[in-house]
């Protein structure tokens, strides 16, 4: 008889810590292919249809980069919450009031043009998404609330005021009672950055921006040591005469402001109204893209395009062999449940321990001391 | 190996190995406890003795070696299996609730469903019999950590083992509780029964045990007899070689140096139900000297601590003055920046980041008042300049390392603690506070300690130690105060100072009346 026994490394290991996220890739896919055949599809046609056909042309190229650009913007903002061990997981919320916020510039006022609404927009969108994460903030830090429950339960909150908004007072008149705000104009759009290839626009730079910024705070900055020195052992933080109430909010209003500015890049670019549904979970897959680039934002970029092309090829594979996209929220799932289990392998190494051997030692000798 | 030869030998340990990782906690140890006798495991924290005896209570399992009970092999896989063969163990940190009454805490170790009613009468019994009085109905929240010791004693006795395992049982008393529990500990070998006490206190050992076994670095080094020893014979055994005294030369003028650092009725209401209030505090430490206080761990001793560092800062500005201004109100920031330097009992998680590197760990209490030197522009940090530093008080404080720039984990607890007083002794503080300083490190590591504490006092600064270590208060002080049940004596001067007037003081003689509780005892 076998034996797994987990034995505790001296320290964490820097293979494993840039190993895990591909083994766990790979149990991804082997247990992909098992769900495929189970599905009566044969696995490697799947494969073909779920991961390279959607990026084999250059306009398909620029569709991962409007679905990786929110899923960036919102991972890095989220990776600060979770190294300072604060749990941040309404970011889908703070994304639909960013969206919303940012949006009321060219719904509420329709005739202002010019260069000054996109930049007035995203910055109401970066407020609204830290104001609406204030919220949990706030709740943690003065009622000790747990962060979890609260800023989740949020996100039905923001879908809800969403859904009543363009279905009341922001719905357009002139759009035959469709549930949608009036289409923004032309100043209001977030432009896109090659028109001549295709569709995808300025968010993906701004995501880019952003991972290399926080990349810095967190790797050369106090404020970065502060946020790891609490999340790691927050009462060496204490000593060190770090507030943990300053950092929940520092920590949800920063990761609030990148996911409203998801949100309103979202609505300006990719959409270019408000819709009752502006995200197909960005907010939630973007929880797997921060575990999956391992907390670190130029890791974040990578995995982001990873959860980007699970959704192009849940698409993908619907229209092609007739499986529901819902196959993509299942292979999310899967990414984020192997990473997490590979993680183990950082900080344990794994030891087989045959059991055999010294019970069959064990029992001649009781006998000779009877 | 016939049953027969070992009959004189309740426990029989043979060959016993546990590896942790790559670290051999216990390396081949032989050892044996004959029935009727009270058998010193002696050894420096980290020695391994915790190790084996977790061994021998079955909640470790040996990587190899034999352990034979009564001259039969057995192989003790849980502690209820252990109990039943007849061993029972008094653990160094108890493993009590604090919101049930002794009695229920008896109860839910004995697990035979005997009513409580039944186990209190048992357990009153057996406790005045053997002259550890407990009421078996109050509250272990409410008592003190001597009461809370006989619980596990008792409980202990009441499964009636034939091998009593006790890991530093005198480290949570004062000097007179000590002095009870050897006669208990006399009565209990009468009655032919076996006792395995761990300990690093030579003088103790010397005292009560018949037999010493001495472990150094995981390995047996020694069986001696200890009454045959002196106490240098059996610290040279432990420790491998002769340690360095610690040289305090008397400090002068000292009752006319600057105050550096004052305490001020500072009282502060307990945090939680089972935590310390503090009352009425006062207390003057003054350039050029070390102040000690002493005390039973949990008298509010880590309450004061957070107090006076300003992790907690205070309502009144006044309750704690540095260098003659108000910083009650001031953060440990704050306090920093007026000159004082803090190094807290738990290294690993409060005084340093585990799972950082020195350097980082080094930033850790000194963003503050080195932001100059370790934060550049715009709040980049120099990792460089950080590097450097934390090079150079590892080289100061002989910091013994396996890698340049290790994470804090990775280094034993001696190591660490050196680095982490070097830390705060690299600004040159002129008001140190220290929490334990010396807990769980080496013997020559404590030494260092002790002695870098004493020259940053003559040179001008003022030290106060918190210790729950006797000897060392003794060994650095020029005024030793007892902290009880949330009061401060008044410090006695060193050369008045006696362990049997800081021990009634530890036991709650009347603090803040030191002189008046000494007429009359």
């Amino acid at each position: 008889m076998m034996r797994l026994e987990l034995v505790k490394r001296p320290q964490r290991s820097m293979l494993f810590s840039a190993l895990s996220p591909f083994i766990a890739f790979v149990l991804t896919i082997i247990a992909g292919a098992i769900l495929f055949a189970l599905l009566g599809v044969n696995p490697l046609k799947a494969f073909q249809i779920y991961f390279l056909e959607p990026v084999s042309q250059v306009w398909q190229l620029h569709e991962l980069a409007i679905k990786a650009a929110p899923l960036i913007l919102i991972g890095v903002g989220l990776s600060v919450c979770y190294r300072a061990n604060i749990w941040n997981i309404g970011a889908e919320g703070q994304f639909i009031l960013g969206g919303i916020v940012g949006s009321s510039v060219p719904v509420l006022f329709p005739q202002f043009e010019g260069p000054l609404v996109l930049p007035l927009m995203l910055l109401f969108g970066m407020v609204g998404g830290a104001a609406y994460a204030a919220i949990p903030a706030l709740l943690k830090a003065r009622f000790n609330t747990n962060e979890i429950l609260t800023s989740l339960m949020l996100v039905y909150v923001a879908q809800l005021f969403l859904d009543w908004l363009v279905r009341g007072p922001w719905r357009d008149p002139k759009g035959f009672n469709f549930p949608q705000t009036i289409q923004f104009n032309d100043s209001a759009i977030l432009p896109e950055l090659m028109p001549a290839s295709g569709r995808a626009n300025w968010g993906f730079v701004f995501a880019l921006v952003a991972a290399v910024l926080v990349w810095m705070l967190m790797s050369r900055m106090l404020k970065g040591f502060e946020v790891r020195v609490l999340g790691a052992s927050p009462r060496a933080g204490r000593f060190a005469g770090f507030g943990i109430k300053r950092m929940v909010f520092f920590a949800f209003m920063l990761s609030g402001a990148l996911a409203g500015l998801a949100g309103i890049s979202e609505v300006s670019g990719a959409i270019g109204q408000l819709q009752p549904v502006i995200s197909p979970g960005y907010g939630f897959a973007a929880i797997i893209v921060a575990f999956l680039g391992r907390l670190n934002p130029l890791g974040i970029v990578a995995a982001g395009l990873v959860l980007a092309l699970t959704y192009l090829g849940g698409e993908a594979v619907q229209s092609a062999l007739g499986i529901s996209d819902k196959v993509a929220r299942v292979f999310q799932g899967m990414l984020l449940f192997f990473v997490l289990g590979c993680d183990t392998l950082i900080h344990y190494r794994i030891r087989l321990i045959g059991l055999a051997a010294p019970t069959l030692e064990a029992a001649p000798k009781l006998e000779e001391a009877r | 190996m016939s049953a027969n030869q070992d009959d004189a030998n309740l426990l029989e340990v043979r060959g016993l190995t546990k590896t942790f990782g790559t670290l051999t906690a216990c390396d081949d140890i032989d050892l044996t406890v004959a029935k009727g006798e009270i058998h010193a495991l002696l050894g420096e924290n980290g020695a391994g003795k915790s190790t084996l005896v977790k061994m021998l209570f079955g909640t470790l399992e040996p990587n190899s070696g034999e352990i034979f009970w009564n001259g039969q092999a057995v192989t003790i896989t849980n502690p209820g299996f252990a109990k039943k063969l007849g061993i029972g163990m008094v653990f160094q940190h108890f493993s009590l609730f604090e919101a049930l009454t002794a009695a229920e805490n008896i109860a839910l170790s004995l697990d035979d469903g005997s009513p409580i009613s039944t186990i209190a009468a048992k357990a009153r019994a057996l406790s005045y019999s053997y002259g550890l009085p407990l009421d078996p109905q109050s509250l272990v929240g409410d008592l003190s950590v001597g009461e809370r010791q006989r619980i596990e004693i008792i409980r202990c006795l009441l499964q009636t083992p034939q091998l009593i395992i006790l890991d530093e049982p005198t480290s949570v008393l004062t000097p007179q509780e000590a002095d009870k529990l050897f006669e208990t500990l006399e009565r209990l070998r009468s009655e032919g029964k076996s006792i395995l006490y761990i300990s690093h206190r030579l003088e103790e050992v010397k005292r009560i045990c018949d037999r010493a076994t001495v472990l150094r670095h995981g390995k047996v080094v020694g069986h001696c007899n200890p009454r045959k020893e002196t106490a240098a014979s059996l610290a040279r055994m432990m420790v491998g070689n002769d340690v360095q005294a610690v040289v305090r030369a008397p400090a002068q003028g000292i009752e006319t140096a600057q105050p550096l650092l004052e305490i001020c009725a500072l009282s502060r209401k307990p945090a939680t139900p089972f935590s310390i209030p503090l009352r009425n505090i006062n207390l003057t430490v003054r350039a050029g000297e070390v102040i000690g206080i002493a005390g039973v761990a949990g008298n509010g001793q880590g309450e004061f601590f957070e107090s006076v560092s300003g992790e907690v800062p205070q309502q009144d500005a006044a309750s704690v003055r540095i260098r003659g201004k108000d910083a009650g109100g001031l953060s440990i920031t704050g306090r920093r920046l007026m000159g004082a330097a803090f190094v807290p009992e738990e290294r690993l998680g409060h005084g340093a980041a585990p799972r950082m590197k020195l350097s980082e760990n080094l930033l850790l209490s000194r963003h503050a008042t080195d932001g100059k030197v370790f934060v550049g522009a715009g709040g980049m940090v120099k990792s460089d300049a950080i590097y450097a530093a934390a090079q150079r008080i590892i080289k100061a404080m002989d910091v013994r390392k396996s890698a340049a720039d290790p994470e804090a984990a990775a280094l034993s607890g001696g190591n660490l603690q050196k680095f982490i007083v070097g830390r705060e002794l690299d600004r040159r503080p002129s008001v140190m506070v220290v929490n334990q300083p010396t807990w769980g490190v080496d013997a020559g590591a404590a030494a260092h300690i002790r002695q870098t504490l004493i020259e940053l006092a003559r040179s001008g600064s003022a030290v106060l130690v918190i210790s729950q270590d006797l000897d060392e208060l003794f060994e650095i002080s020029d005024a030793i105060a007892v902290m009880h049940n949330g009061e401060l004596s008044k410090p006695l001067p060193i050369a008045e100072a006696t362990f049997e007037k800081i021990g009634l003081l530890m036991g709650g003689a009347e603090p803040g009346h030191a002189e008046h509780a000494l007429e009359t005892s």
